[in-house]
């Protein structure tokens, strides 16, 4: 029933109803809609593909297979949970912006051709912006302005190079595009702005911390995670991303060691993660591919998880800087234990969700013989540990006692955080059913004697290094700051650049202009026009006529004289 | 200050217990290293603690390097902020 309506319209359709509800009724329906929109999923028989005509072009707005399915299901969870998390919160726009977001990230997974694509790709930019503006502070408006700017860039991009293949292909199927044709490398700079790509990748942490409590937790499920599909279904295999992914998990490492905001931090670990799942789509082999998209489920899970506990702090406290924190751990015990899960996750600890996918990928990293990507992929996972594994909940709930007097999380919040962490577990216990799931068949095993073994090392002398650095006070402190990354350039040195240069051009082409005014009004009315108010002064005078009229004879003699004697 | 209990995490004793069961868990771990033996991509994967050393040596370069980066790259916390400051740009 109903296959022609792409999973996520119900979603958005009822996001976009919601604030007719009132009040209590309003809340239930948000708990329902997700659960609605799952089953509709549940109910479109595998591999189903509707398409009409428009005009000469065939638009095919629900395709289901194995990859859209995968994403369909980890992108319901999410706004489940993350509903569940922000049940407390009675702002209209931000339940509104939370649901259309999710509902338009599920519908572009089910794209099956570009401009269907482009248009829930527009749609997530629109209905996610809101939920940054909702924090109502002037840091948030413009941090969401920027935001908003480039996700259009990624937008406008994309459209473009829909054309360009369009034109060059005849086809506006989205299956594989690959560099090589036409369109594909505007293509691939709208996916990589969306998915962070080094340079392209600051709008993700200048925007998600100034986000609100809730929004941060959507935030971090959708956006990021649609461009990674859209790179795995159009771009495997293409080997330049192997070197992007890998760049990008090492990078944000030492931005996310000494960043203060804690959820700024979470911000450059996202990215560093999304870096092992670039990496996965450059290698593009079934093993590499599986790892993509089962680390990319897993992530979700337990980076919503990292940005509730975070979000709890900045509810109970009103900050998440971590020179402001310190000793929460004794007020916010279940809060703490769930950060921990959450940071054992992203660690990839043997049990934990993290560790039975991103070992896919650093295996395929492995088979693919890429040393140099095998042994960055290794160094960030040290750094993993680092700024999430250990950072996060350390100097979120640890650390010096600052007297802070708060309440744990609301339960709903707690909830939440439990059932998320749950799952993360879920997951590192049981990975099979995570593996019965992904697109190609799983023969991989993580629980084997050697990787267990070697993982746990580099893990605990990770560990190991960071007790005895704390031990001899060398950790890095906490200190009230703001590290610049590339978006200085456009958030400092451009406005700079434009404030010395161009305000001065304006006064010099000012200046150029008074000065031809008054030779004009000399010329014209024989006196200078007057500079306040602007009238000409007085018209021709006889005798300047006249003096004017007799140079102009005896030019006229001195040239003709010069003509003839020459 | 000083009205909140000191609390486990404050506890030195708690500390110190830790950081003996890491030693412990570590030594642990490296004499397993035979056990860890597989397929091997890369001639270094077979070499006895590669990947204790990785972990150590990379989790203190990455200390060492964020301070020096902090250096290069830590600003006031207003450091952007304060451009608006003057109000003429406010929404």
């Amino acid at each position: 029933m109903m296959n022609w309506l792409p999973p996520g319209a119900i979603l958005i359709l009822g996001g976009l109803l919601l604030p007719l509800v009132p009040g209590r009724a309003r809340a239930a329906a948000m708990f329902a809609l997700p659960v609605l929109s799952f089953l509709h999923l549940l109910g479109l028989p595998a591999e189903t593909l509707v398409q009409f005509t428009f005009f000469d072009y065939t638009l095919s707005p629900v395709r289901v297979d194995r990859l859209s399915f995968l994403f369909g299901v980890i992108f319901h969870l999410a706004a489940f949970l993350g509903v569940i998390y922000s049940l407390h919160v009675a702002d209209r726009v931000q339940q509104t912006a939370a649901l259309t977001y999710a509902g338009s990230a599920i519908a572009g997974a089910f794209a099956g051709d570009l401009i269907t694509l482009f248009v829930f790709w527009e749609f997530t930019t629109v209905a996610s912006v809101f939920l940054i503006w909702s924090r109502r502070t002037p840091q948030a408006f413009r941090a969401g302005m920027r935001y908003l700017i480039v996700q259009v860039g990624s937008g406008v991009l994309l459209l473009a190079g829909i054309l360009l293949y369009l034109r060059g292909t005849g086809s506006l199927d989205f299956g594989h595009i690959g560099l090589e044709s036409a369109g594909g490398l505007p293509i691939l700079l709208a996916f990589g702005i969306k998915a962070a790509f080094p340079f392209l990748h600051n709008w993700l942490q200048d925007a998600y911390p100034e986000a609100t409590v809730t929004g941060t937790v959507f935030l971090s499920a959708f956006t990021t995670k649609l461009a990674i599909y859209a790179l795995a279904r159009g771009f495997a295999g293409t080997e330049i991303l192997i070197y992007i992914g890998a760049a990008m998990t090492v990078f944000p490492v030492f931005f996310a060691v000494i960043e203060n905001d804690l959820r700024r931090v979470l911000a450059y670990s996202l990215n560093n993660q999304l870096g092992f799942m670039v990496c996965g789509i450059g290698i593009g082999t079934e093993l590499a591919l599986n790892g993509t998209v089962s680390h990319a489920f897993a992530h979700i899970l337990y980076k919503a998880l990292l940005f509730m506990s975070m979000g709890a702090i900045l509810q109970q406290v009103g900050t998440v800087k971590a020179s402001e924190l310190g000793g929460l751990y004794k007020s916010m015990p279940w809060s703490t234990t769930f950060c921990i899960i959450g940071a054992l996750s992203i660690s990839a600890f043997p049990l934990f969700s993290g560790f039975v996918t991103k070992s896919m990928v650093m295996t395929a990293a492995g088979e693919g013989h890429y040393a140099i990507t095998s042994i960055a992929l290794l160094f960030a996972s040290a750094g993993v540990l680092h700024h999430s594994g250990i950072r996060i909940p350390f100097h979120g709930f640890f650390g010096p006692d600052r007297g802070l007097k708060v309440r744990e999380a609301p339960m709903n919040m707690l909830i939440a955080m439990g059932a998320t962490a749950a799952l993360c577990i879920g997951i590192g216990v049981f990975p099979g059913l995570l593996y019965n799931i992904l697109p190609f068949p799983v023969d991989y095993h993580p629980y084997t004697a050697p990787h267990v073994i070697t993982q746990a090392q580099l893990l605990f002398f990770a560990l190991l290094a960071f007790a005895i650095l704390k031990r001899m006070d060398l950790e890095p402190h906490d200190l009230p700051s703001v590290i610049v990354d590339f978006d200085w350039v456009y958030r400092k040195f451009l406005p700079r650049l434009w404030q010395a240069t161009v305000p001065p051009l304006f006064t010099l082409a000012g200046r150029m202009w008074s000065f031809v005014d008054r030779w004009l009004g000399i010329l014209l009315y024989g006196t200078a026009v007057d500079d306040d108010t602007r009238k000409p002064p007085r018209p021709w005078q006889t005798n300047t006529v006249f003096l004017m009229a007799v140079l102009a004879l005896l030019i006229y003699l001195i040239i003709d004289y010069w003509r003839t004697a020459g | 200050m000083n009205e909140t209990p000191k609390g486990w995490g404050e506890d030195p004793r708690v500390g110190n217990w830790l950081f003996r069961a890491l030693i412990v868990v570590c030594v642990v771990l490296l004499l397993l290293t035979p056990l860890a033996h597989h397929e091997v991509h890369f001639a270094w994967e077979d070499w006895f603690g590669f990947f204790a050393a990785m972990g150590f040596v990379a989790y203190a370069f990455i200390v060492f390097a964020g301070k020096a980066v902090r250096k290069v790259l830590m600003r006031d916390e207003d450091y952007y902020d304060r451009d608006f400051d003057a109000g003429q740009d406010e929404p």
